[in-house]
């Protein structure tokens, strides 16, 4: 029974860190967001104000393409991957799981390189027809941005879950007739749906909250965490800020908590 | 005798190569912005490590304090994580699935918002808001649930619980079997932990960009800095000392989960 006690007793310092730390400053932001000229209604007005209901719009519209693109991709990848054994593939897969904890700001200048003023798309597109598609700079370089930061963790998610698959269903399915592409849609998305629930939960809330890529890319993409940033540092419309910054927190758990509740736990980092 | 592969084989290989191409291929050319004299020349106006040279005397200050941080970030992650998990594993499910819910807040939280609440409640602290210990407490927020779940990974997978009723029963108290039994089964998941902690704090910026001042900058609000002011090939020289501190941590991430997903 003393062990009980040393058990509860080791609880306590992360405990208090976490409250200290966390739990308290959120409680004091969410009560500072309503503490502004218009009182509680500022947690209304991301919905209310033409701007911000604007910049959600374009928030939520990244964060879906973003998801259903990060998945296709990583899907048909990573169960090429899982269910193919050819020489080069540890390396290929490697590659393609190695920018998996860069930060959200150098995503952002590799969206430059690619597609930026200098960047290859525009040099190749100059040379080849003698104009320079650039578009790192736009709502498009940040959804470039944002998949090319979920393809690494998504391809690792989908990779393991697909190892885990009966690797006799998709052979009983091809012995009844099945063609290839029914394969696909009767047994692989069945058996990776819950992988791919959570995976793309991750990618959406992800996409939701980040922030340095689109600091970035910067100028002029009006996405909420960038509207946060201004109302706080150019605006210095503190309570603002918060009341956005407590409503795309609480959007960002939503997501994430609706994908683990379909499937294992994964835990998601937002660059 | 090889069969000949299949179309779907062909096409679906070309496309995997085609996400590795884009997601590899701006990396090289950073690296090759950053060594190349006139990046608007191109590779022709020669090679120089002059670049990395002026990054190093003007930003290698925010390189040791990122080091500073995450290996702080490391000890308090450690000292606060690893009992954490094991009281976890000791716990009700319904108790650690409540708990892990709120540890792991801070990072299904926007960044961003953690920070603007730390700023709102203790900003006013000054001597605390200028100084480095306050983007440590952000990267301790944003890490901890990471080294939480890697040992409480391990501590589910091995079964402790039966090597500890062992070492009780040959008299070992808590301590001695906290020390000599729990730690050496779960040095796996510590490890793994251990890692992602350090490079994602090493990485952190949400948070940073708003925590820290003109005298505690981090490496990539350097970055974020230099990528906004200062010349292409000076962003890309910064980027290239970047990578050769982050990639070694990722490949030997890649190797520990080696074992998990081949």
């Amino acid at each position: 029974m003393r062990d009980r006690g040393w058990t509860r007793a080791l609880l306590v310092p992360g405990a208090l860190f976490f409250i200290a730390f966390f739990l308290l400053p959120m409680a004091r932001l969410a009560v500072i967001g309503a503490s502004g000229r218009d009182g509680l209604a500022a947690y209304a007005a991301i919905v209310t104000d033409a701007t911000y209901r604007s910049a959600l719009v374009a928030t939520l519209a990244v964060a879906a393409a973003t998801t259903a693109i990060t998945l296709v991709v990583s899907g048909v990848a990573g169960v090429f991957l899982q269910r193919n054994r050819f020489r080069g593939r540890s390396l290929l897969l490697a590659l393609l799981t190695l920018p998996l904890a860069f930060p959200g700001v150098v995503v952002g200048f590799l969206v430059i390189m690619l597609a930026g003023r200098q960047g290859l798309i525009g040099t190749i597109t100059n040379l080849a027809f003698g104009h320079r598609v650039v578009f790192a700079y736009s709502l498009t370089g940040l959804l470039t941005g944002y998949v090319y930061f979920s393809i690494p963790r998504t391809i690792l998610t989908l990779v393991a879950a697909a190892e885990k698959l009966d690797p006799r269903l998709p052979e009983a399915a091809r012995s009844l007739g099945a063609s290839g592409w029914r394969i696909v849609v009767d047994v692989l998305i069945p058996g990776l749906k819950p992988a791919l629930l959570s995976a793309g939960a991750i990618c959406f809330a992800t996409a939701v909250g980040a922030f340095g890529t689109a600091f970035t890319l910067a100028t002029r993409i009006d996405v909420l965490p960038m509207v946060i940033y201004t109302e706080f540092t150019l605006s210095a419309n503190i309570a603002a800020a918060a009341a956005l910054s407590f409503v795309l927190g609480a959007v960002a758990w939503a997501v994430l908590a609706a994908g683990r509740s379909f499937a294992g736990s994964t835990v998601a980092a937002a660059g | 005798m090889k069969a000949r592969p299949s179309l779907a084989f062909v096409v679906q290989l070309a496309f995997t190569l085609a996400v590795c191409v884009f997601l590899v291929v701006p990396i090289v050319l950073s690296v090759a912005a950053g060594l190349t004299v006139n990046v608007f020349v191109g590779l022709d106006s020669g090679l120089t490590l002059r670049w990395v040279a002026e990054v190093w005397s003007g930003y290698r200050d925010t390189i040791f304090l990122s080091l500073g941080i995450a290996t702080a970030c490391l000890a308090i992650t450690l000292l606060l994580g690893i009992p954490l998990a094991y009281a976890l594993s000791r716990s009700s499910s319904t108790f650690a699935r409540f708990a892990e819910e709120l540890l792991v807040l801070p990072v299904a939280v926007p960044g961003l918002a953690t920070a603007l609440a730390l700023i709102v409640t203790y900003g006013s602290l000054r001597g605390f808001r200028t100084s480095w210990t306050f983007i440590l407490v952000g990267h301790v927020l944003f890490t901890l649930p990471f080294m939480v779940r890697s040992v409480l990974a391990v501590l589910g997978a091995v079964n402790v619980a039966t090597l500890e009723e062992g070492a009780a029963s040959l008299g070992a108290g808590f301590w001695r079997r906290f020390v000599d039994v729990v730690l050496p089964s779960c040095r796996g998941g510590i490890l793994a932990g251990a890692l992602m902690v350090y490079t994602l704090s090493v990485g952190e910026f949400n948070m940073t960009w708003l925590l820290h001042t003109p005298l505690t900058k981090t490496l990539p609000v350097g970055l974020a800095d230099a990528y906004a002011s200062l010349r292409l090939e000076v962003g890309s020289a910064y980027t290239l000392l970047f990578l050769l501190m982050i990639v070694p941590l990722l490949v030997a991430m890649q190797r520990l989960g080696g074992a998990r997903v081949r």
